[in-house]
């Protein structure tokens, strides 16, 4: 294992313990979380979730036919399933085959 | 939480097919443990990115899991000992888990326990079963990375059904696709992240004023 990946490895870590720790260390004994930090955890996670589909999909832009269309059907296929069978397994299942058979094809 | 085995397993596999040994995915998951940002890592690795590009975005992709703690702070706290392995294991799913648990004290915080050690066994078994399993598959796995788009698809699924508005969701739609062509594929992600935190904190601030003037 070379020095950069143990290094990002290290830093990865630490910084995602860090996160995770944070409320611990700033909300000692009696002192109550402030109302707008509350608010604010409420409304985050999705917004960061939906930068990270972006995220994924971002091929869409150099390669539309080649793996564009092939991940927004996939997407499609997630997102339909999961609203019929609220199962997370078959959702992730039938959208990653589709898409495997897709980018074959196209 | 069998999903775990099988995200990991993909995972594993996915670290295999960028040319990485089942060890790394092994320490990785035992030592980040974090669900989403580990797919991100292993294209960043791959791809060669600085420790400071690294930092900059496990910082903002993880600084949600702050507020799964944040809402955790009391409970975790009367758990004693168990408490850092708590704060540890704090993910998208062992987060989603704890949120429906309603039982008495003493018998919450084992559950929680037990989730926490199920959820991180199951991740980690996964992973260096892929990277095994994917070395020994001589078919081309390509595509299957996508596995991961299709868990960040249902955890904002969930948030959307949970959400009492919209507009968090739509922000980071929309600024996510306006960076990604403004500064192009490899570069959007961090101005992405950093645009909607500060679009969310602008947005919430004047939201949390309003309020106070109502009353």
């Amino acid at each position: 294992m070379t020095g950069y990946i143990l290094s990002a490895i290290l830093v990865s870590a630490g910084i995602t313990l860090g996160l995770r720790a944070l409320p611990f260390l700033f909300f000692r004994g009696e002192r109550k979380m402030p109302e707008w930090l509350s608010r604010l955890g409420a409304i985050l996670p999705s917004a960061i979730m939906a930068v990270l589909i972006v995220y994924c999909l971002r091929s869409v832009k150099s390669d539309f036919v080649g793996s564009g269309i092939p991940g927004m059907l996939a997407v499609l296929v997630v997102a339909i399933s999961y609203r019929w069978k609220h199962n997370t397994f078959i959702s992730i299942v039938a959208g990653t085959v589709v898409y495997m058979v897709l980018i074959r094809m196209l | 939480m069998c999903s775990y085995l099988f995200v990991g397993m993909a995972y594993g596999i996915l670290m295999n097919e960028a040319g990485f040994p089942w060890y790394d995915s092994l320490l990785i998951s035992v030592s980040v443990y974090t669900g989403a940002f580990q797919f991100v890592l292993t294209t960043l690795l791959s791809a060669g990115a600085s420790i400071l590009t690294i930092a900059l975005t496990a910082f903002f992709m993880n600084s949600r899991q702050t507020f799964y703690s944040l809402t955790f702070v009391d409970e975790f706290r009367k758990m004693g000992r168990r408490k850092l392995y708590m704060i540890h294991t704090m993910t998208d799913e062992t987060y989603a888990v704890n949120c429906t648990l309603e039982l008495p004290e003493e018998e919450k915080q084992q559950v929680m326990f037990r989730v926490a050690v199920l959820s991180k066994s199951y991740w980690v078994t996964g992973a260096v079963a892929g990277s095994v399993l994917g070395q020994l598959i001589p078919v081309s796995l390509d595509g299957i990375d996508f596995c991961m788009t299709a868990l960040f698809v249902i955890i904002f699924m969930d948030q959307w059904e949970k959400a009492d508005t919209h507009f968090p969701a739509l922000a980071g739609i929309a600024v996510g696709i306006v960076c990604l062509f403004t500064f192009g594929e490899s570069r959007f992600m961090l101005p992405a992240l950093i645009g909607v935190s500060a679009l969310l904190v602008l947005y919430n601030s004047r939201k949390v004023r309003k309020v106070a003037e109502e009353k």
